[in-house]
């Protein structure tokens, strides 16, 4: 009886987390693009709808609701469900709808989506190899073989946002990195590119009027019969065509020139507005903000060093670490059990709020940035996969925050992976990157859109509302002008668009 | 040459629906081989004769500047945008027929042209509600084209027609539904032919 209830409960949250994923993407990634193929819409709502579900039950899980077994079982089925969806329906609609863009292939769509599936699948499996993952006794496809690898693509995913937001942060809250801006400077912009857009302008007159000119010379020349016809023009229009393909090549560099002003000045509009806003009440907040947490990412970077070089891995979690703390050395007295468990439910939901919070405007913000009408369903199925499988590994991570009775049912339902390893991986990706963007400028402004987990709830004018998510506008905006910016780059094929 | 009067168009409209293609093709009389997305805004001119062959004609220099970007963009960029329109003679409107959001983000676009833009940033779609009054003392014509009507399946192409002839209504627009043929025009840039009825589809004239 108690488990029909508890079904029903998980059944209706679980229907609750779709409906929240379908208004998700109807609203704010998909309010530019019509909806035609419903099934990306409904793969999307199902990816986040059981990744929440997994969310729930280790909160359940903290707070003792619902009975064990059906908790077991319904973490087992949940965690079967997600991995059908992220290695089987999700990689082939991305084929699917991949080779549906390619016209060559149109005719054996399924067939040649069958054999992306395959070499995805392939890849995958390879992927495993190299790491320590597990022990050889158990099969196949097993579950612990598919969680493993997933695993740690999520595990690489979340270190690298993580770590370019350790490095970012200080550099978008902080005031001190501000350049100062003044109206001046913004006019005398706008002017440079108005005159260039007028230089271009004339240049095209005459390239125009040059075009009429020969048109009409060559009809009459036409007239005239066959030889004398052809020496004539060829001697009389050369100057002609010469004359404008050196036009040509001066407009092609004023054009370049206008697109760079164009992005200069944007660059400064927006500085200028992050200028007005950071004398706002909000924003010396944020600001304030700011200086905490850069202390915060150098302590984790210096953490992270520790880890890794003494070869040391917490044995445990920080809420009972904290408790003892208080105990042992303040000398409060309180009831340790009861307290812990509220404690590292709260700390708990907070790390999941905040990194659902993150990860969706951080998916909205690429989305924005990359897609168009053409490719918005791939886009959408890859940032579902990606957001599935932070969410399986973010699970994986999350076992260290918890204190040791409510990490059981992780580690039972999972089997028996190292999680000792998926720590260590985090750490060295996360130093990684970290060494590798030490180049504020050019690193920062390409990736800015990454700021990710635990920087989240310091996202400043973007705070979360439940049906009016945010507006990430400006940053995506900014990514896109800059990467669109070069129309040679191999990353924009022309078909793209 | 430079004697001659000019005219400034604007080319507006949502991301992709194929305003450059539309300006290569109106000014260079050829398709656009390798379209690629506008940063800032990019201009073309055309020579046009006005009122050709009556008395009163007159050479003039169309210049057609096409604006790249959303209308949901940043306000850094829309402020950035805004140096583009100044003193506009007209207002072409492009939209793409299979993608409705387009169509519905023209009003958006146009009250950004016309300075007359007060929604708040974040808003979701609209429903198509606004006020015809504030284009009725616009002096600004404005002209509303439909793209890539060959890529409708044929069964729904009369919806769609419908619904263009309703929003041209709101607009109180001319309205035409281009589609870029093969057997006009050529992709090879040394071959240039002129279309004979090319004439009467850049009708802006006021």
């Amino acid at each position: 009886m108690s488990f029909f209830v508890d079904s029903v409960i998980m059944f209706t949250s679980q229907v609750l987390f779709f409906g929240f994923g379908w208004l998700f993407f109807m609203r704010q990634l998909f309010k530019d693009y019509e909806v035609r193929q419903y099934v990306v819409q409904v793969v999307f709502s199902v990816t986040f709808a059981f990744s929440c579900t997994m969310f729930e039950l280790i909160i359940f899980e903290i707070l003792g609701a619902l009975s064990s077994t059906s908790r077991y079982f319904h973490w087992k089925l949940n965690l079967y469900v997600i991995l059908l969806v992220l290695i089987f329906v999700v990689p082939f609609y991305i084929g699917y709808f991949v080779v549906s863009n390619i016209r060559l292939l149109q005719r054996q769509r399924l067939l040649f989506a069958c054999v992306v599936w395959f070499t995805f699948m392939y890849f995958f499996w390879k992927l495993g190899d190299p790491f320590p993952i597990l022990s050889p006794k158990h099969g196949i496809l097993s579950i612990e073989q598919l969680i493993s690898r997933v695993g740690v693509i999520g595990v690489t995913l979340m270190a690298l946002l993580s770590g370019f937001g350790a490095v970012n942060c200080p550099y978008t809250y902080m005031s001190y990195f501000l350049r100062n801006v003044t109206d001046s400077d913004i006019l005398a912009l706008e002017r440079r590119l108005l005159q260039t857009m007028d230089m271009i302008v004339s240049k095209k007159k005459r390239i125009a009027m040059t075009r009429r000119q020969m048109y009409q010379r060559g009809e009459d020349q036409n007239k005239q019969a066959g030889i004398w016809g052809m020496i004539k023009s060829v001697t009389s229009s050369t100057s002609g065509s010469e004359n404008l393909s050196l036009i040509q090549q001066e407009v092609v560099a004023l054009e370049e020139l206008s697109r760079q002003l164009f992005l200069e000045t944007v660059d400064l509009q927006a500085t200028k507005e992050r200028i007005e806003y950071s004398k706002t009440f909000q924003g010396k907040y944020f600001n304030f903000l700011g200086y905490f947490f850069s202390i915060y990412c150098v302590w984790k970077i210096f953490m992270a060093t520790i880890n890794i070089v003494f070869d040391r891995v917490g044995k445990t979690d920080p809420v009972t670490r904290g408790i003892e703390i208080t105990v042992n050395y303040l000398g409060i007295q309180f009831d340790v059990k009861f307290w812990s468990q509220h404690i590292s439910f709260i700390l708990v939901g907070i790390i999941i709020v905040t990194s659902i919070r993150g990860l969706l405007i951080t998916l909205t913000k690429f989305f924005y940035a990359i897609s168009s009408s053409k490719s918005s369903n791939v886009i959408v199925l890859v940032l579902a996969q990606i957001m599935g499988m932070y969410f399986v590994s973010s699970v994986l991570l999350m076992r260290m925050s918890m204190p040791l009775e409510y990490r059981t049912i992780v580690t039972e339902v999972l089997g028996e992976l190292q999680f000792n390893f998926y720590h260590r991986w985090f750490d060295v990706i996360f130093l990684v990157i970290h060494k590798s963007s030490i180049d504020p400028d050019d690193a920062i402004s390409v990736l800015e859109p990454c700021q990710f987990s635990w920087t989240t709830h310091l996202q400043g004018p973007n705070q979360m509302t439940f049906l009016s998510l945010l507006n990430p506008q400006e940053e995506s905006e900014a990514l896109s002008l800059r990467l669109g910016k070069d129309n040679h780059s191999r990353f924009w094929p022309s078909h793209l668009i | 040459m430079a004697s001659l009067d000019r005219v400034k168009v604007l080319v507006l409209g949502d991301s992709g629906v194929g305003k450059s293609s539309l300006v290569h093709l109106l000014c260079q009389n050829q398709v656009l081989g390798n379209p690629s997305w506008t940063v800032g805004c990019s201009v073309d001119v055309r020579v046009h004769d006005y009122k050709e062959g009556t008395p009163e004609e007159k050479t003039y220099y169309i210049e057609l500047w096409d604006v790249g970007g959303s209308v949901g963009s940043a306000s850094s960029v829309k402020s950035t945008r805004a140096v583009f329109y100044n003193s506009v003679n007209g207002i072409i409107l492009v939209h793409d027929l299979t993608n409705k959001k387009s169509s519905q983000n023209l009003y958006r676009w146009s009250m950004e042209a016309l300075n007359k833009d007060s929604s708040p940033t974040g808003v979701i779609v609209s429903n198509g509600d606004y006020d015809r009054e504030q284009f009725a003392e616009n002096p600004v014509p404005l002209l509303l084209i439909g793209t890539k009507y060959d890529q409708i399946p044929e069964n729904k192409r009369n919806d769609v027609l419908t619904r263009t002839a309703f929003l041209s209504e709101d607009f109180n627009a001319e309205e035409i539904n281009l589609v870029i043929e093969k057997r006009y025009f050529t992709r090879d840039p040394s071959q240039v032919r002129i279309c004979p009825d090319y004439g009467s589809l850049c009708g802006t004239e006021t």
